[in-house]
């Protein structure tokens, strides 16, 4: 399907709390045949340290993720806040040299797990199979930076016995917002509380989207919100594990928490 | 604590305050979303309010030189002060001039961030609020908790109670009763008022225009009834002619109330109401921290912004806490960045720009496309950092330098998380499972190639 060498960027949050994502990115995009590797020295794009005021230590972050996939064919990430990071803000690092030249590249050729999917090697049904009832939860950066809204929604379209709630997706944000929910955890809570209430609408087992801080998040606000209308409280699953579900290999038996909670 | 976190907490458990912030902010954004999705040019209509503004501050120094000429010529007087003491005393010593002792005040924000009311009460002059939201915020001794709904964060109940405190009529928190007594107050006050200030929505340099955007009326009765006129307004509102109105009158109402157009539009000049206007009229053209802002490469996006207040209604931050948590005279994100922006020259609100998840739906429905979050960004990497800050960040690099070191520090993250639970009192949980690279690393040292621990590697 396609020949290049596909590297895999996974996330500092996705590594260390939600391997399981990592894992499911991987076995899709080798189910399609596609041929992927993973540099084990990455770490982090440096969003963390940009979005908490601290340019220069970005930056050797940022000139650290050129260094590690600068000679990638493409690079793809499960998630859209990562992806947007490096898309869209490292222009605002003062790069230079071979660092500045190599981002232009880069920028071209990663992409976050669905948009690569869908834009990159038009692929739409990647012969999932999860029977639940599921809602989407479009995270901030990906939709407003990335434009990422009808690439998950095509991809969860084609998997075999999955309801899709697709009226309850307006866009609000999860509250999380990285040193944000650091900052002020119990503000960033009720925010969050306030969405999973909106995503409560139409039952759905799950919520999922593209990026696991988000899920965590809403994870939370899930079962802080317990106690109301229903006991049934949906889990948060990010979508590249409920794309590497079969029929032969099943995402799971029963109802696990999703991201990584323990 | 700080005031603004303690203001945070607050907030949080104000029940009362959260309905009223969501049933209005719910209702605005609908109204708003309405109205654009009737222009059939909606972000052609942006970028040519955007270009006008764009104008407006790179030619400012030249458009105040021209709008003063030409409202003197008129007989109109102009006043350009820097700060807002400035502002002050100047309006003073012409009420005082005038021996004027009472009068009337319409809704403006620019007043609100000189102090102005305080120093009327202060100089022993006497000004009502005329604006109906103002007139509650100014009964009840609070300030406007939004750039253009001040009393937003009140219920209809509390205003019933207010009334019943503070005028002596009988209960009720029927809105058109309560309008109904704020209105026979005011008319009163109209009818004797000795002067009128407001703001101004934009200033006309080469006609000498003020123009107005108003909904309730007041502006009107104050800018005709009393004999002295004093419109206050900042230096980055001029516009160079009478045609750069139109695209911005076109995007203010939409973007701030959901109206196709404002109840009222008033362009105004000296002696252009003829015997009914007023015999006086000034304009204070007030700086306080604009041209130091319009000069800055960055910041000077900020001077473009005409305070609709769409970017409040949309944040889920200010949708959650209100204005006045954010301890400023502009609240929301455009206040967490212009409040940082005028005043002394240092930033006086450095925790604001903290207050939003960076979400971007405030740069989505801003009329002349401030990149908001972007502002924000700029903000927190210029500002003096809590030390706890600098902790984290060199932590965080030391870390993120080398693969090791993350394993290192996710071992140690697990091991915190499996004794201290409480500890973390954020959203994300490292959880028990191995790091993917500790996976993928003992999966190379059996032989095999990029497949999970067990299953979907799911616990």
């Amino acid at each position: 399907m396609i020949n290049s060498n596909i590297s895999l960027f996974v996330p500092c949050l996705v590594d260390q709390a939600a391997s399981q994502t990592a894992w499911a990115t991987v076995k899709v995009l080798e189910r399609l045949g596609v041929k992927v590797s993973y540099d084990p020295l990455q770490t982090c794009c440096g969003q963390a340290m940009f979005n908490a005021g601290f340019i220069s230590e970005a930056r050797n972050l940022a000139e650290k993720f050129i260094r590690a996939f600068h000679d990638a064919d493409f690079i793809v990430a499960p998630s859209g806040s990562c992806i947007s990071m490096v898309k869209h803000r490292y222009a605002e690092l003062d790069l230079t040299g071979s660092y500045l030249r190599d981002w232009e590249s880069i920028r071209q050729r990663i992409y976050e797990l669905t948009e690569f999917l869908v834009d990159k090697i038009d692929v739409e049904d990647v012969g999932s199979h999860l029977p639940f009832k599921v809602g989407i939860h479009n995270s901030c950066h990906a939709l407003r930076e990335l434009g990422i809204r009808e690439q998950p929604l095509k991809l969860l379209k084609n998997v075999d016995g999955l309801e899709l709630i697709d009226d309850n997706w307006n866009d609000g944000c999860c509250g999380f917002g990285g040193v944000f929910n650091a900052k002020n955890p119990e503000l960033s809570l009720k925010m969050g509380i306030q969405r999973a209430q909106n995503l409560k609408n139409g039952n759905p087992d799950f919520i999922t989207g593209v990026d696991d801080s988000c899920l965590m998040h809403l994870n939370r606000a899930f079962q802080n919100n317990g106690q109301t209308e229903t006991n049934i409280q949906p889990h948060t699953i990010h979508i590249a594990r409920i794309l590497a579900s079969t029929t032969s290999e099943p995402f799971m038996s029963e109802k696990s928490s999703g991201g990584g909670m323990s | 604590m700080s005031t603004v976190k303690s203001k945070i907490k607050a907030a949080l458990q104000d029940r009362q305050l959260f309905k009223a912030l969501q049933n209005a902010s719910n209702l605005s954004s609908a109204k708003r979303e309405q109205e654009i999705s009737g222009l059939d040019d909606y972000e052609a209509a942006r970028d040519r309010a955007r270009e006008v503004r764009q104008r407006s501050i790179d030619y400012a120094p030249r458009l105040i030189e021209k709008f003063t000429t030409e409202f003197s010529a008129l007989g109109g007087k102009v006043h350009l002060v820097k700060t807002a003491a400035e502002a002050n005393r100047v309006i003073i010593d012409i009420l005082k001039s005038h021996g004027a002792k009472k009068g009337v005040k319409s809704k403006s924000m620019v007043t609100e961030e000189i102090f102005l009311g305080r120093a009327l009460e202060a100089a022993g002059i006497d000004a009502v609020e005329t604006d109906l939201g103002e007139y509650i915020v100014q009964l009840a001794g609070e300030t406007p908790s939004h750039i253009t709904a001040p009393a937003m964060h009140k219920s209809r109940q509390s205003i019933g109670r207010l009334f019943t405190d503070k005028l002596g009529i009988k209960y009720t928190d029927d809105p058109g009763e309560l309008t109904e007594v704020a209105r026979k107050m005011l008319r009163e006050r109209f009818l004797n008022a000795e002067f009128g200030i407001s703001g101004a929505n934009f200033l006309v340099a080469e006609t000498g225009h003020i123009a107005i955007v108003e909904n309730e009326g007041n502006v009107r009765l104050g800018l005709s009834i009393p004999p002295l006129y004093i419109a206050v307004t900042g230096i980055e509102k001029l516009l160079e002619n009478i045609a750069d109105l139109s695209p911005l009158v076109k995007m203010l109402a939409r973007s701030a109330t959901g109206q196709r157009f404002s109840g009222y539009f008033h362009l105004l000049k000296p002696g252009s109401i003829g015997e009914d206007g007023p015999e006086e009229m000034h304009v204070i053209l007030l700086d306080n921290g604009r041209s130091r802002a319009m000069a800055d490469p960055e910041m000077r996006e900020m001077m473009l912004c005409v305070r609709c207040g769409a970017c409040l209604n949309e944040c889920p931050v200010y949708r959650t806490i209100g204005g006045h948590a954010y301890d400023s005279v502009y609240p929301g994100p455009m206040g967490s960045i212009l409040s940082n922006l005028i005043g002394r020259n240092k930033m006086l609100h450095p925790e604001l720009p903290d207050l939003s998840t960076l979400c971007g739906a405030c740069r989505d429905v801003c009329p002349v496309r401030i990149d908001i979050p972007k502002l924000l960004l700029d903000l927190r990497a210029r500002r003096d950092k809590p030390l706890s800050y600098d902790l984290f960040a060199a932590g965080w690099n030391w870390t993120m330098g080398s693969a090791g070191r993350v394993e290192l520090a996710g071992k140690f993250a697990r091991f915190a998380e499996k004794f201290a639970p409480n500890l973390n009192s954020g959203s994300i949980r490292i959880g028990a499972a191995n790091s993917f690279r500790a996976q993928v690393k003992s999966l190379k040292a059996k032989d095999e190639s990029l497949k999970p621990e067990n299953g979907n590697g799911d616990e």
